[in-house]
């Protein structure tokens, strides 16, 4: 059995899961901003 | 620069990346076969980290749970939730990396073994805690019911892990512990993809946790304008007008 | 707060008396579930379970099953519970009234249970009605069904007024139940089959077990239901 199949496999689905979902955070960022005033942007209590 | 990103993001990014490109290197390439399993020892390098991301993201819910009981913080609420969400995540990647590892392994991509199976139960307990902040209802009732069963979810997690610890173990099945023997390169692998994991995951907490900031600013700000323009509807008192 | 509690669990109990709910539709629902599996698994198959003895799957599978009924119809009884507090289920009116949020856990949880031993009673009959198993230790089985209940129940409560008053919560306390009791599943099943192909030990182990889980349940409730039941 072909073991470096399932090693790549694996090794993509991580990789490009994460890189998607951090796509997502930054780019729902990016637009949420737009709406929120510079005040606000702290992220601090 | 995007709008969650600061220098500390920065650092902590451009760190993940070199660690994550340094152990794939020593994952895939220096690090030899193992002897029984062969290559897909190399899925390890991937699977035991993506656990300690994991676990570590729900302690921090569990933390930060705690903590906004006890003093409000909104802080402390929304890092509480970032957390999970990366924890599911990457609780995923366990499942789906432990059932890719099982197929040349165990001949199957799902063994009934108590981790996994705890692993599964897990992953829709904390599916559960996101739909719990997803929740219809003012904010306040929704953190606190929120950081209460993200309290509770430690002790879930326990219980479930025992039982069917135990359950499989009367049942004679075979223990998939990882009876092998990963020593010098391999363990070196593994110890990169650790660090490199962990950074990664800092990374995306701190952008998810200010991503989650700006939603609840979004929230808090059309909450007010709500309150105002119901206020100026009521037919014009002084405060409605001082405020509009 | 035992004073209140037995407030909420007669309100409750009486409420059900009433309206019939548990008599009228959870009990069907749960027959139903039971025909359900029989005749997803066709009563033909057999299995050889351990010892070598060759019986019919449903007769082996009877534990899993009936437990697996119970649990579905728990989650019924459990979102029946908070759907009669207020129109949109909130605990606010409790609030006020200045009832112990501890009492008002126990009392609820403990109606429950109440309705869902009382419907275990019927559905176990129809299990062993139609699936067939034996029965070897009665008292084991009897001990099994009350703490396996009251752990399901203690547990449910919990999550059940987390997700009250809401419109998704008939899809929210499943998601948020199951995972949380399967422990119960898995331990109510494996002292149920003790008690039913009878190998004594095993399954008083695994009653204690669903007796620790009914007690540490108690516990969280009675101390998680102050904050979830805040409505500010």
């Amino acid at each position: 059995m072909n073991h470096w199949a399932f090693v790549i496999a694996g090794y993509a689905i991580v990789l490009v899961g994460v890189g998607a979902y951090a796509a997502w955070v930054l780019a729902r960022g990016r637009s949420l901003a737009n709406d929120v005033p510079e005040e606000r942007r702290r992220f601090l209590d | 620069m995007t709008a969650t990103s600061s220098k500390a993001t920065s650092v902590i990014g451009w760190a993940a990346i070199v660690a994550l490109a340094i152990s794939l290197l020593f994952g895939l390439v220096l690090s030899p076969p193992e002897v029984n399993m062969g290559d897909s020892v190399r899925l390890l390098y991937l699977h035991l980290p993506t656990i300690a991301v994991s676990y570590l993201g729900y302690g921090i819910t569990f933390i930060g749970s705690v903590i906004y009981l006890r003093n409000q913080s909104t802080f402390w609420d929304l890092l509480a939730g970032a957390a999970a969400e990366i924890g599911v995540l990457f609780t995923a990647f366990v499942l789906i990396t432990g059932a890719i590892w099982g197929k040349p392994t165990w001949g199957t991509y799902w063994e009934w073994d108590p981790r996994l199976t705890a692993t599964t139960v897990m992953f829709i307990m904390y599916l559960g805690y996101l739909a719990i902040r997803r929740m219809e209802l003012p904010q306040e009732v929704r953190s606190r019911r929120a950081a209460v069963i993200g309290i509770i979810a430690i002790f879930n997690l326990i219980i479930v892990r025992y039982s069917v610890q135990w359950w499989r173990g009367l049942h004679q099945g075979q223990t998939l512990g990882i009876d092998t023997q990963l020593d010098g390169l391999m363990l070196f692998s593994l110890f990169l993809g650790v660090v490199a994991f962990l950074l990664l995951g800092a990374w995306l907490l701190i952008h998810r946790f200010r991503l989650a900031w700006l939603e609840r600013q979004v929230e808090d700000m059309r909450l007010a304008r709500a309150i105002t323009e119901r206020r100026g509807e009521s037919g014009g008192t002084k405060l409605g007008g001082a405020l509009s | 707060m035992l004073r209140d509690a037995w407030l909420m669990a007669s309100k409750d109990l009486r409420i059900e008396r009433a309206t019939r709910v548990g008599v009228g539709q959870i009990l069907p629902f749960g027959g139903l579930v039971l025909i359900l599996f029989g005749l997803a698994i066709t009563p033909d198959i057999q299995v050889t379970a351990a010892g070598g003895v060759e019986r019919p799957m449903l007769a082996q599978a009877a534990p899993g099953l009936f437990w697996i009924t119970v649990m579905l119809a728990s989650l019924l009884a459990l979102g029946r519970s908070f759907a009669v507090e207020s129109a949109d289920g909130n605990l606010d009116g409790l609030k006020m009234a200045g009832l112990d949020p501890a009492g008002i856990f126990l009392g609820k949880s403990a109606a429950v249970a109440a309705q869902l031993l009382a419907l275990e009673v019927v559905l176990g009959l129809g299990a062993f009605v139609l699936y067939g198993p034996p029965l070897a230790n009665l008292l084991l089985l009897i001990t099994v069904v009350i703490l396996a209940t009251l752990g399901i129940t203690a547990a449910g409560t919990v999550y059940a007024a987390v997700a009250s008053g809401l419109r998704v919560r008939d899809t929210l306390v499943p998601l948020l139940v199951l995972p949380v009791v399967a422990p119960v599943l898995l331990a109510a099943t494996k002292a149920t089959e003790a008690a039913v192909h009878g190998s004594g030990d095993d399954g008083w182990s695994w009653a204690m077990l669903l007796g620790v889980f009914a007690l540490l349940y108690a516990g969280v409730g009675m101390l998680a239901f102050g904050p979830i039941m805040e409505e500010s």
